[in-house]
């Protein structure tokens, strides 16, 4: 159906365009507390009712060619996974406003340590958004099992962060409220990971027509 | 293609081959169809599909030259009703069809509901009074019919002359119903009455119904089997069929990239 085909093709464009909307704010946010610089915050904040116009604007596009078009089979299941996704990018958004606030809010103080774990786990949370968007436009299994493998690791990553600060915090009550809004800043981060796991997880019922959300662990079959 | 069929089976087509003369229409097909649901059957046109329903009566009896090969098994008594042995018209009994368009007989409302039953030689008034108010209320016509029973059925609507025919088809108390493409010909308050119409008979009923109309099939069916070039490529539970099929050929169907 060449009419449904060039719709589909646009909504892949606006996700992708969501997509590296929302992976550079996260990219930024994360930049805008290692570089201590609140102008880079502060466009982080401005930018999220962008991300939410998209979210609005694609939902409506998803809506609309569900009552048009009738899709069936592989078409229905990439209007329905689109529709998730742009719910888990958007999140991931807001995570990225959470991070560019308590960055404006730590960059005020002196400090606490230099950030190595933290912008490690934004690497890796940027890299399994990219990743679980490129599964998605080219309906790749294998790179989405691979994004779900990858969570792990942005999990343990957390731990080691929150124990660290944990320690930080009982040596000299001074850094409380610096060590806590870092551990937060790794909150956010794992959950952003979490979201792209998600998107990764809607990949693979596009792709095969299976839902394995809420089982553990992935396989590849 | 094998899938799990919880409920029992009304009827299964084995190994069946069908052939109008030199043509082979239909190509060694398998297919179940599950006691009181209902199967719909899709597929482009000259598939196959409605030859394959009017197996299931015998309506191929009536032109020579055409042979069917296999079985089609009706249960519980596991007869073969494509067996030359079998006398259709006790088939037709059993399995009664309702057409694409409405053909009422020339008759009045009460005598085409009844017209079965007098074939049978049933004659007694209060018998067929009966039968014609139960069959009417069965078909949802009953409200519209009841106070014009001796009209001719020609004065109905498109759709009322539809629901007439479901009537008649009932009135002899059929085990499945075939439908072949019954709301094509209808506006979309007709078939939407046509489709629940066909939902409350499932509870009694074997449904087995050709459409052309995938929304109608992924609306009221059970099960659906998708035919092509005379062959059944694929047959699974119609929401895993509009969902996510397993053949590329349905797949290519029913999101309407074909060829």
């Amino acid at each position: 159906m060449a009419i449904l085909d060039a719709e589909l093709m646009h909504l892949k464009e606006l996700v992708l365009k969501m997509g590296a909307m929302v992976e550079g704010s996260i990219r930024d946010s994360v930049n805008a507390l290692v570089e201590r610089n609140d102008e880079l915050a502060n466009a982080v904040i401005e930018k999220d009712h962008q991300v939410n116009a998209f979210d609005v604007q694609i939902d409506e596009e998803c809506i609309r060619l569900l009552a048009l078009m009738q899709p069936m089979a592989g078409d229905l299941r990439f209007i329905t996974t689109t529709m998730k996704i742009t719910t888990d990018l958007e999140r991931m958004g807001d995570q990225a406003v959470n991070i560019a606030e308590r960055a404006l809010e730590l960059n005020k103080e002196p400090i606490l340590k230099p950030y190595i774990d933290i912008p490690h786990m934004s690497r890796i949370a940027q890299g399994m958004t990219r990743d679980a968007l490129d599964a998605f436009v080219r309906r790749d299994k294998k790179l989405a099992t691979d994004v779900i493998m990858r969570d792990d690791e942005v999990d343990d990553l957390k731990f080691g962060i929150f124990e660290e600060l944990i320690s930080y915090m009982v040596k000299d009550p001074n850094t409380v409220s610096r060590a806590m809004r870092i551990s937060f800043v790794a909150q956010y981060l794992e959950r952003i990971a979490d979201h792209a796991t998600n998107i990764a997880e809607m990949v693979i019922y596009l792709v095969a027509g299976k839902i394995i959300r809420h089982m553990a662990p992935p396989m590849e079959q | 293609m094998s899938i799990n069929i919880s409920e029992n089976l009304k009827a299964e087509v084995k190994n069946l081959n069908f052939h109008y003369g030199d043509v082979h229409a239909l190509k060694n097909i398998n297919l179940p169809v599950s006691e009181k649901k209902i199967t719909a059957l899709i597929g482009p046109s000259g598939c196959g599909k409605t030859t394959l329903l009017r197996c299931f009566n015998r309506m191929h009896d009536l032109y020579p030259h055409n042979r069917y090969e296999g079985e089609i098994i009706l249960h519980p008594e596991n007869i073969n009703i494509t067996g030359e042995e079998i006398d259709p018209i006790e088939v037709r009994m059993r399995i009664s069809m309702v057409f694409q368009k409405p053909n009422p007989f020339p008759k009045s409302i009460y005598e085409n509901v009844a017209y079965g039953l007098r074939v049978r030689g049933v004659n007694k008034k209060s018998i067929l009074d009966e039968k014609v108010e139960t069959s009417l209320r069965r078909s949802a016509l009953w409200e519209e019919a009841k106070d014009r029973l001796y009209e001719s059925a020609f004065d109905m609507s498109g759709g009322q002359q539809q629901r007439l025919c479901i009537a008649r088809a009932l009135a002899t108390d059929p085990e499945i119903l075939l439908f072949d493409e019954p709301t094509s010909a209808l506006d979309p308050i007709s078939t939407a009455k046509i489709e629940e119409l066909m939902l409350s008979l499932k509870k009694q009923i074997t449904i087995l119904i050709v459409t052309h109309n995938m929304q109608q099939a992924a609306r009221i069916s059970d099960y659906t089997g998708f035919m092509m070039l005379g062959e059944l490529i694929e047959f699974d539970k119609t929401d895993k069929m509009f969902t996510s099929p397993s053949e590329k050929l349905t797949e290519d169907y029913i999101t309407g990239r074909f060829g």
